[in-house]
């Protein structure tokens, strides 16, 4: 990288990365167990994150224990935070990070560096688009992730015409719905390749009773067709491998979370395989001296009231970090899943001696699952074995930490698997 | 109608970068020049979607007229780019063989490496080869290295001859179809039928890629057929960049060039292309199946891509024709200069066919009369390795808008978004917008900027 910022980083004693629910819930956090110095930035012109164009309700009832839309949510934390004395940089963006540890930063007042005693990453997940998911074809205007939709309708009052397709049946894809709806388009049908929705089951009653939108499972998007504009999309039922074109004008792709972890490799934080985010301890430390991570950088993606509780959490451990001896523990054996398992969260033991967030590990399942039988290895040690509620692609379970006290901090990976798989 | 003499000295139609490239050469002169363009950009059709190689000619077949443009054109082009702010980087490359059979014709490809004038190739052992890329599939035998290829930006090159002809006074109509051809009275030019209006000029350049045939004909000759030659693509992620700093060619068979993985001006990596003659001059569709073949080849060549992500995905047509040379040829008396047949190496080759068709209408009597003072332009960067506004502080001390990224995933400022859409070629629409800003073109695909772009190409220039 060249251009080389100013001599002397400037020194601050907490910068977190990412205004949105994590970011903004720590450096409240940081501010109420007197944290002096807490500096937030954030790259977009608005703090809040992803609920800032999410109109529609159920933000903070892990959280807040109310019932709010998206933007008031987002508006909530961000102004907590400031009322609370963290400083928020908005349109400021961290483009690199120094082998010396000096974050480098762009903004409107120009180009610095900043050099802090602890780094907290809460720079969230985002939607794989197209191209990602390997869907071929041409490259028509009318393709989009929830995430632009979302944007293109909540915060720029566009109206949208035609026929749409979602692809992905989670909450978020729900979610796109109803803004395709709101935005004046017709929903012609929500897809998964997956044999059922994984919302929760009202949403699929719902989109058919009330809207009249089918889903249907086990099809898959296999080509985008239209020159300018989308004219159709070519799909296949995966069991009978019959294929035909929907027509219609606009296609969603929805969830398909990937962390947004530039910075993370950018820092050279070891990553989960499987999540994709930064491997991290109970306590929410990164494999990096002095640098946390929060939020749905960790792995996308949870719910913004979980996230904002990750950013209370991991506040706790940077709070203890910069009142104590720095002294950073070893990273420990990583936690790893075996299929049909996806990943699980967090992905690295630490010392052992920290809880995790709300007492349990977050697990996920490529599957769907009616109450596995579980089971936790170190080595030939079995460390737990038990029933976990069903499980489903896109939506975490919990998963009972209290072994975490029983593994050897200097012993071999920890492996998570369904019993006789 | 008829009797009025011309208002153009000369008409190109297509700007794609060698219709651009042409366009620049002749505003050089004391000329009233028309450019025209069926689709609505410059470079926006062939041109943008090749492997964006910038080749030294080496394995062109001897004697060709391609052969000897390429490698003028090469010298060309290397001089100009980073005159005029065009991403260009001589990362050189390595044709690898990973069987007895490619090792064998090792020596053949020296031989006409060194017909065609070129003699720095050489080759490695393995070795030498996995210290240089140690990311490199396993199986390979040995390469041969050719220091001189070089990868270039596809969007900036032919956006910087048209606005240097512009700048230079030379008209640019864009979307503007070519329907029809008439000669006027014999010696007196053309007069061409158009989507937006009727035009004369004296000389008529067909440089109309994969359509150059059909003006071919519309003037009643029958001297070429395009057959479209799609080649599928794969760019992958930036975080993958630091796999490769060379371009990895694979040993050319009877029928195709195989599948090459390069780095990109952009910091990406890019694998393909596929091979596959297709009917409709518009099908820029890639397959599941071209997909899946390429992501094999990948993982063959670099395990490590399989842990990376997929930024984007395209698929380019190239102007095949039954010739395997380029099809450049003048009608003295006519005034029509035919530039035909020009496959992939046409960026690479762009600025010596402008340099030969210049010459050609030179000696059909078009009056080459200098002017005094061309203007140069500078381009903004967009490539990785130059300096970009984003990191330079003097830069956005001048206008805070160079501070403020738009497009996350490519480091876009507004200054550089509002700068674009009041050029002299101004976008016309986000796909535009995209090739001269890399707004939008990163691993998320818009799902950040894609809703705030569009709200500033609205806008417009006066933002």
């Amino acid at each position: 990288m060249s251009g080389r910022p100013g001599p002397t980083p400037e020194g601050r004693e907490a910068v977190v990365v990412g205004a949105g629910p994590a970011g903004l819930a720590c450096a409240l956090e940081l501010r109420r167990l007197g944290v002096a110095d807490v500096l937030v930035l954030e790259r977009e012109e608005q703090a809040g994150g992803i609920p800032r164009h999410c109109a529609h309700q159920g933000f903070g009832a892990r959280d807040l224990r109310r019932a709010l839309p998206g933007p008031r949510y987002a508006g909530h934390y961000a102004r907590a935070a400031l009322d609370a004395g963290a400083t928020i940089e908005r349109e400021t963006m961290v483009t690199g990070w120094s082998a010396e540890g000096e974050l480098q930063l762009t903004g409107p007042g120009g180009r610095r560096s900043v050099a802090a005693a602890a780094v907290v990453l809460a720079t969230g997940c985002r939607e794989r688009p197209r191209s990602a998911r390997l869907v071929a074809g041409s490259r028509p205007r009318g393709v989009m992730n929830t995430g632009t939709l979302q944007q293109l309708v909540h915060l720029h009052g566009r109206r949208l015409r035609g026929r749409a397709l979602i692809v992905g049946a989670e909450h978020v894809s729900f979610s796109a719905l109803l803004t395709l709806r709101r935005a004046g388009a017709e929903v012609v049908a929500i897809v998964t390749e997956l044999p059922r929705q994984q919302s929760l089951p009202l949403a699929g009653l719902a989109a058919r009773a009330r809207f009249g939108v089918p889903v249907w499972t086990g099809t898959a998007v296999r080509a985008i067709e239209g020159r300018d504009t989308v004219e159709g999309v070519r799909l296949e039922r995966l069991d009978t491998h019959a294929t035909r074109t929907l027509e219609c004008e606009l296609v969603v792709f929805s969830a398909g979370w990937i962390p947004d972890h530039e910075l993370a490799v950018l820092g050279g934080l070891e990553l989960d395989p499987a999540t994709r985010g930064p491997r991290v301890d109970p306590a929410l430390r990164s494999t990096r001296a002095g640098v946390f991570a929060a939020g749905n950088l960790v792995q996308g993606a949870e719910p913004a009231d979980v996230a904002a509780l990750g950013g209370r959490h991991v506040a706790r451990t940077v709070a203890r970090w910069l009142s104590g001896p720095r002294e950073w523990p070893a990273p420990g054996p990583p936690i790893v899943t075996r299929p049909p398992l996806g990943w699980i969260s967090p992905n690295g033991l630490g010392s052992g001696r920290d809880a995790p967030l709300r007492g349990r590990l977050q697990l996920r399942s490529e599957s769907f699952l009616r109450r596995p039988l579980v089971e936790v290895r170190q080595g030939r040690r079995l460390l737990w074995r038990g029933h976990v509620a069903h499980l489903q692609p896109g939506r975490s379970r919990r998963l009972d930490a209290r072994w975490l006290a029983a593994a050897d901090p200097g012993g071999e990976e920890i492996e998570v698997s369904i019993a006789g798989s | 109608m008829s009797g009025s003499p011309p208002d153009h000295d000369v008409a190109i139609v297509g700007a794609g970068v060698v219709g651009s490239a042409i366009a620049r050469e002749l505003s050089r002169f004391r000329l009233r020049l028309v450019l025209v363009e069926a689709g609505n950009d410059v470079g926006a059709a062939t041109s943008k979607a090749n492997t964006a190689l910038l080749h030294t000619g080496f394995d062109a077949k001897p004697g060709t007229l391609e052969a000897s443009l390429v490698r003028r054109g090469h010298e060309l082009l290397s001089d100009y780019a980073p005159r005029a702010g065009i991403p260009l980087e001589r990362v050189g490359a390595l044709l690898v063989a990973w069987s007895e059979q490619e090792h064998a014709r090792f020596p053949a490809i020296v031989e006409r490496a060194r017909a065609n004038g070129y003699h720095a190739i050489a080759e490695i052992p393995a070795p030498e080869l996995y210290r240089r890329v140690p990311a490199l599939g396993p199986g390979a035998l040995a390469a041969l290295e050719v220091p001189d290829e070089g990868i270039v930006c596809t969007f900036t090159t032919p956006l910087a001859f048209a606005t240097e002809a512009v700048l230079g006074g030379c008209e640019l109509r864009r979307g503007c179809r070519v329907e029809g051809v008439r000669r006027l009275t014999p010696g007196g030019g053309f007069e061409l039928d158009t989507t937006s209006g009727p035009l004369r000029a004296r000389f008529l350049v067909n440089a109309a890629g994969l359509f150059s045939d059909e003006l071919d004909r519309m003037l009643g000759h029958d001297t070429f057929t395009v057959t479209p030659r799609r080649g599928e693509l794969v760019v992958f992620d930036k975080l993958a960049g630091g796999l490769l700093e060379h371009i990895l060619l694979a040993v050319p068979s009877e029928t195709t060039k195989g599948v090459l993985l390069a780095p990109t001006v952009y910091g990406n990596l890019l694998l393909g292309p596929t091979a596959e003659d297709v009917g409709d001059k518009r099908d820029t569709a890639t397959t599941p199946a071209g997909l899946a073949h390429l992501m094999s080849e990948g993982r063959r060549l670099m395990p490590a891509l399989e842990h990376h992500e997929v930024t984007a995905l395209y698929a380019g047509l190239r102007a095949a024709t039954e010739h395997s040379d380029y099809q450049l040829a003048i009608d003295a008396d006519e005034g029509y200069a035919r530039v035909g047949g020009i496959r992939s190496t046409g960026l690479s080759a762009s600025m010596a066919i402008a340099e030969h068709v210049r010459e050609q209408l030179g000696g059909a009597g078009l009056p080459l009369d200098p002017v005094a003072d061309p203007p140069e332009v500078r381009m903004p960067n967009i490539g990785e390795r130059f300096p970009r506004p984003y990191e330079q502080p003097q830069v956005i001390a001048g206008d805070a808008d160079f501070g403020r990224v738009v497009c996350f995933c490519e480091r876009v400022t507004r200054g550089e978004l509002r700068r674009a859409l009041s050029a002299p070629v101004p976008p016309l629409d986000l796909e535009g917008l995209r090739r001269r800003t890399r707004a939008g073109m990163g691993r998320c695909q818009g799902f950040y900027c894609a809703a705030a772009l569009e709200a500033l190409l609205e806008a417009g220039p006066a933002r």
